[in-house]
């Protein structure tokens, strides 16, 4: 394509449906600048951010991940996508806060002692921040007391354990036997990925669910918090 | 005659029509005690005896080719453990415990170092530059080379330029290399590339391997799968093939893969079918699957590269419809209104 021939679209003359159609595009792409600046359009517009934030973000990032699950995307444009998506969540993030945004729940996150592997777990951490999720991520390489440190701080709903390597996932079980231990392991809903696990093997630990990759990650979180609801509203 | 006509590997692809490599490093020395978590390369020194028995057990059992217990022996993972001053000393002993180990067995075996990944994202996605990365690599390379191993073996690797970094790192260590991606995403590496893919990247990188293919993965059939995506190419370098045991389990506080000796003694004999010439397993591989997998290979005839349903039927099914090489690959139709030259 002829280089004179970029940039033919200009975000702030689409209607909303189409910049919003046009922003899924740029997330698909990766395209961090034009997410920013179709985030800003929309506040300029008055949507409130929440708006933004699901119909714009997670609407954009869904397609993602319905492509990643499907085997049309890879790691790398998967990457690419969410580093757009967080340019535009940094925009909204404050605004959120401050407009008292409804959130989903929230999860405290790390790769397991040992591991050094995240790409799994930050595609989780930016997919559920994307939808509505508040993340704690406690980054690689991590103990069971730094897991618990991590929990009793800060009350999450879902605590998500992840491992790349056949020699650190069985560390998983570590820590859902201290919980057990500790009295505590009800408090929280336990989800764990990676690479080397499956379904049988979260049972067997004692997890709450297996997510295969980040898009499932994101419909389990919400499932649960659903449930967790639903037994909430019972109860009362 | 370069160099190489001299490696023992290579004599020994010249003289052998297959070569049977080792199982798993984790899976046994986990049940040789190993905790999760711990790095399995710091019982290089804390304790040797358990490392010699991994490998002499897969002698034993018929494997012409072992990988070293240095997977991990590389600044960025042993970081974790604050050993990332011991690179050299770690890769070095793991490959003197080897050479010990070969150099009394009866038959002739192959010492080769492993070399896994840095466990980072390259540029310009992650984090890590390419002359890092080399760096990394090469410093791996040199523990291995002076613990003599024959080879130096990359493998799990998913990017490819990581694998050209690893290619890189092993020429400026001056020895022979074999490298081999692991496919287990929808039967491409992490990053998408699919078996032929690979098979382009070998032929541009200047530092040609002795053999190359894909190792862990997914389930046998998976790895079959693969093995036919390269042999389907003109590529003319021997195929290695190091698939699972099955998928991990966990049971008695141990993790098991649930593939049997005899499951993987068909695999190795229809890999051998699909043109792959160094056939071993990778997790869940334990000795009694390598005498399996012996027994089956020096029983076999060559035969006809087998179809896909041939392997589903022998093997289990795919983990995927495709893998990216036929007409069968999702794409997503959309109409992109920006017209850019990215």
């Amino acid at each position: 394509m002829m280089s004179d021939q970029e940039d033919d679209i200009v975000l702030s003359e689409l209607n909303d449906e189409d910049l919003v159609a046009q922003m899924f595009d740029d997330l698909y792409d990766g395209l961090k600048e034009e997410i920013e600046e179709g985030v800003n359009i929309l506040l300029e517009r008055e949507w409130v951010p929440y708006r933004v934030l699901t119909e714009a973000l997670v609407g954009g990032m869904t397609i993602v991940g319905n492509d990643f699950r499907d085997g049309i995307l890879f790691v790398p444009e998967v990457l690419l996508a969410a580093n757009a998506m967080k340019g535009g969540m940094a925009i909204l993030k404050p605004l959120l806060i401050a407009t008292g945004a409804p959130r989903v729940g929230k999860m405290v996150i790390g790769t397991v002692k040992g591991d050094i592997h995240d790409i799994g777990k930050n595609l989780v951490g930016m997919m559920m921040e994307g939808a509505g999720f508040e993340i704690v991520d406690l980054g690689i390489n991590n103990s069971v007391d730094a897991y618990l440190d991590a929990i009793e701080k800060e009350k999450p709903d879902l605590l998500g354990m992840s491992a790349l390597l056949t020699t650190t996932m069985p560390y998983m079980k570590v820590v859902i036997d201290t919980l057990i231990e500790k009295g505590m392991r009800d408090d929280y809903t336990i989800l764990v990925g990676g690479a080397p696990l499956n379904e049988e093997f979260s049972k067997a630990i004692g997890a709450d669910a297996y997510c295969r990759d980040a898009a499932v990650a994101v419909e389990t979180a919400k499932m649960f918090m659903a449930r967790k609801h639903n037994q909430m509203a019972a109860n009362n | 005659m370069n160099y190489r006509s001299s490696n023992p590997l290579q004599i020994m692809l010249n003289n052998k029509e297959w070569i049977l490599a080792d199982g798993a490093t984790g899976t046994n020395l986990f049940n040789m005690g190993l905790s999760s978590g711990d790095a399995p390369e710091l019982w290089n020194k804390s304790a040797p005896k358990k490392i010699k028995k991994l490998y002499k057990d897969s002698v034993d059992a018929g494997s012409d080719l072992f990988l070293t217990n240095s997977f991990g022996a590389n600044q960025s993972r042993l970081k974790l453990h604050n050993a990332e001053k011991s690179v050299l000393e770690l890769s070095r002993i793991s490959a003197e415990i080897g050479r010990e180990v070969a150099d009394t067995s009866r038959r002739s075996v192959i010492v080769a170092g492993s070399v896994g990944p840095t466990g980072e994202i390259m540029e310009p996605i992650g984090s890590l530059s390419y002359s890092t990365a080399v760096e990394i690599f090469h410093e791996q390379a040199e523990g291995l080379k002076a613990g003599g191993v024959d080879v130096v073996w990359a493998e799990t690797i998913s990017a490819a330029n990581e694998f050209e970094a690893a290619a890189e790192a092993f020429s400026l260590a001056n020895i022979d290399w074999c490298g081999t991606m692991s496919f287990d995403t929808a039967g491409r590496t992490m990053f998408g590339i699919t078996a032929p893919e690979l098979v382009t990247l070998i032929s541009k990188i200047r530092n040609k391997p002795l053999a190359f293919g894909a190792n862990c993965g997914v389930g046998a059939s998976d790895m079959l799968r693969t093995v036919l995506g390269f042999s389907a190419t003109s590529n003319d370098l021997p195929i290695i093939a190091k698939g699972n045991a099955g998928i991990p389990k966990y049971s008695d506080g141990k993790i098991h893969y649930d593939g049997t000796p005899e499951l993987m003694s068909r695999y190795a004999t229809l890999a051998y079918d699909c043109g792959a010439t160094i056939i071993g397993g990778c997790c869940g591989t334990t000795p009694n699957h390598l005498s399996a997998m012996r027994k089956a290979l020096d029983g076999h005839v060559k035969g006809f590269s087998p179809k896909l349903e041939t392997i589903a039927e022998a093997l289990g099914d795919f983990s995927s419809i495709s893998d990216g090489t036929d007409d069968n690959t999702p794409t997503r139709k959309r109409q992109n209104r920006r017209h850019r030259t990215k």
